[in-house]
């Protein structure tokens, strides 16, 4: 067994470049309840270790610090046009095949008119036996 | 009592009470979780209010009463319960078949490794979900999950409970020692320290392993197994040095190997050779006693080693086998013959590259070496691994001056 991070990032290399709230409700809905599913069947499986969405850039703060002086703490990131995490699954699976196949299934999420988004997402092994 | 002896004793109990309920009830599923019930409460009220005079009866007497709360709670096995009432209550007789029945079960070929390991560790182990799940660092409802899954996945496929046929024997006793292999090396590649939880792992495996070869005492490759982790898991104090960082078999303080362990297998695997047609844990025991019965690094008989090795690849198509293979080539002939060798391998991941690295360094082509351990360490998924490798690099770049990345 191994752990794998797939990582969903908000990224102009989607199939959909229309915000989310700005959907027909019902398109939100059905996404909404996509993603439900696919947890669950992680759940089901015993695969899934986290899942979780962040909070928009919005309310993101970026801290940089030298440990001296006091931290320089500013707003955002808001990357033009650059990817930014939008939320993760940790999932701890038989192999990297599996690990790809939940990846395409996370990436083919329903957008509007039920057309899959293909959101790109970032599948990367998590390092064994923290010291 | 103290509680670390409950736990003990509990663990020992485990299998033995669980043999006997399922066997009667005939509903492994139940019963499992009947007797895993059993065992919290046990260990609950044992430490404080001291052993009940027949524990193994206690144990059996609590997992009847809670299956048969189970059963009467269930409508649709109303019938059963009628008949299970009339029946007297089972009687504790000790069946020394019910551990191996058990472990045939949990490794059944029709599960992942991932729910036989699992399963193992809770039906034969006696571990609860709890400890299982932090030993493998996933939520307890996950392993719980992986656990329910796999007991359906037995309920579906028939498998009575009893010792599988004569015939069928030898592979499914193929999978009872590969699952214990892996259990032991969950534990074992993970580095101490942090994961003190995986350290226990290769313990428990030693454990069951000891079982299954006092069930099997004339199985050769299950005495070879044991032999193997015993003398694996012996140099264990001496793989990772102050801060967790790994220690290679050459640069090992050998005054901390467990010598009591390595004379064990040491003893265990002579034994076991002598049958003839050794199998792949019998040889792997042998390679891993050349190097314990090796007083100072320099002693080991590399020769013999080759020749293991040599009979190991033709049984198995493991590249790693083949890798181990080079490096003893070049410890017998030299490095160029052994990096020869790796030159004909096609492995993915780190191992290729680490060994080319170590192969380069003893070369004396500084350069080349310091590619390869920068290579090796950016493939691995082992923490402890990388830095090792980083360290390496390190180390030969300071020698030589040579800044790769710099020019």
């Amino acid at each position: 067994m191994a752990k794998y991070m797939l990582l969903m990032s908000y990224s102009g290399d989607t199939a959909c470049d229309l915000p989310m709230g700005e959907w027909p409700p019902e398109d939100i809905r059905a996404h909404i309840d996509f993603q439900h599913a696919l947890d669950a069947e992680l759940r089901d499986k015993g695969e899934l270790v986290d899942a979780q969405g962040l909070a928009g850039p919005e309310v993101a703060k970026t801290v940089v610090s030298d440990g001296r002086t006091s931290p320089v703490v500013t707003d955002g990131p808001y990357p033009e046009g650059k990817e930014l995490l939008a939320g993760y699954w940790v999932v701890d699976v038989e192999s990297e095949e599996r690990a790809l196949e939940i990846a395409a299934k996370a990436s083919a999420a329903p957008g509007p008119g039920g057309v899959p988004i293909r959101q790109p997402i970032e599948v990367r092994q998590v390092m064994s036996a923290p010291a | 009592m103290p509680g670390d002896r409950v736990e003990d004793l509990l663990r020992t109990l485990a299998p033995q009470v669980l043999g006997v309920v399922a066997r009667r009830f005939r509903d492994f599923d139940a019963a499992e979780d009947a007797v895993q019930e059993a065992l919290l409460a046990a260990a609950r009220h044992w430490p404080s209010d001291g052993l009940p005079d027949n524990p193994r009866g206690w144990l059996i007497q609590a997992a009847v009463h809670r299956l048969t709360d189970h059963f009467r709670s269930e409508q649709a096995r109303r019938r059963r319960e009628e008949t299970l009432a009339h029946e007297p209550p089972p009687a504790d007789v000790p069946n020394t078949d019910d551990t191996l029945v058990l472990l045939f079960l949990c490794c059944h070929p029709a599960l992942t490794p991932a729910s036989a390991i699992a399963l193992t560790l809770r039906a034969v182990g006696g571990l609860t979900t709890a400890e299982i799940a932090g030993a493998f660092l996933v939520p307890e409802a996950t392993m719980a999950q992986r656990i329910s899954r796999a007991k359906a996945r037995i309920k579906a496929s028939d498998v009575p409970f009893r010792l599988p046929e004569a015939g069928e024997r030898e592979a499914r006793l193929q999978s009872v020692r590969h699952v214990l292999y892996l259990v032991f090396n969950e534990g074992y590649t993970s580095s101490a320290g942090a994961s003190l939880h995986r350290t226990e792992l290769s313990g428990e495996a030693i454990r069951l392993t000891r079982l299954l070869h006092e069930t099997l005492p004339d199985d050769g490759e299950v005495t070879g197994l044991l032999a193997l982790m015993l003398l694996t898991d012996a140099r264990r104090p001496a793989r990772t040095g102050p801060s967790g960082e790994l220690v290679p078999l050459a640069e090992q303080d050998r005054a901390k190997w467990n010598r009591a362990q390595i004379r064990e297998g040491v003893a265990l695997v002579t034994k076991a050779l002598k049958r003839g047609d050794a199998g792949e844990y019998r040889l792997q025991a042998a390679i891993a006693a050349a190097h314990g019965i090796a007083p100072r690094v320099e002693d080991t008989d590399w020769t013999q080693i080759l020749r293991t090795y040599r009979l190991l690849e033709r049984m198995t198509d493991n590249p790693v086998v083949s890798l181990n293979r080079a490096i003893a080539t070049a410890m017998v002939h030299g490095p160029a013959a052994g990096l020869e060798l790796l030159a004909t391998l096609e492995l993915g991941g780190h191992r290729l590259d680490a060994a080319r690295a170590h192969l380069l360094e003893l070369a004396g082509d500084t350069a080349a070496a310091i590619r390869h351990y920068d290579a090796a360490a950016a493939r691995t998924a082992n923490t402890p691994e990388q830095r090792y490798l980083m360290t390496r690099a390190a180390r030969l770049r300071a020698s030589s001056r040579i800044d790769l990345r710099g020019s």
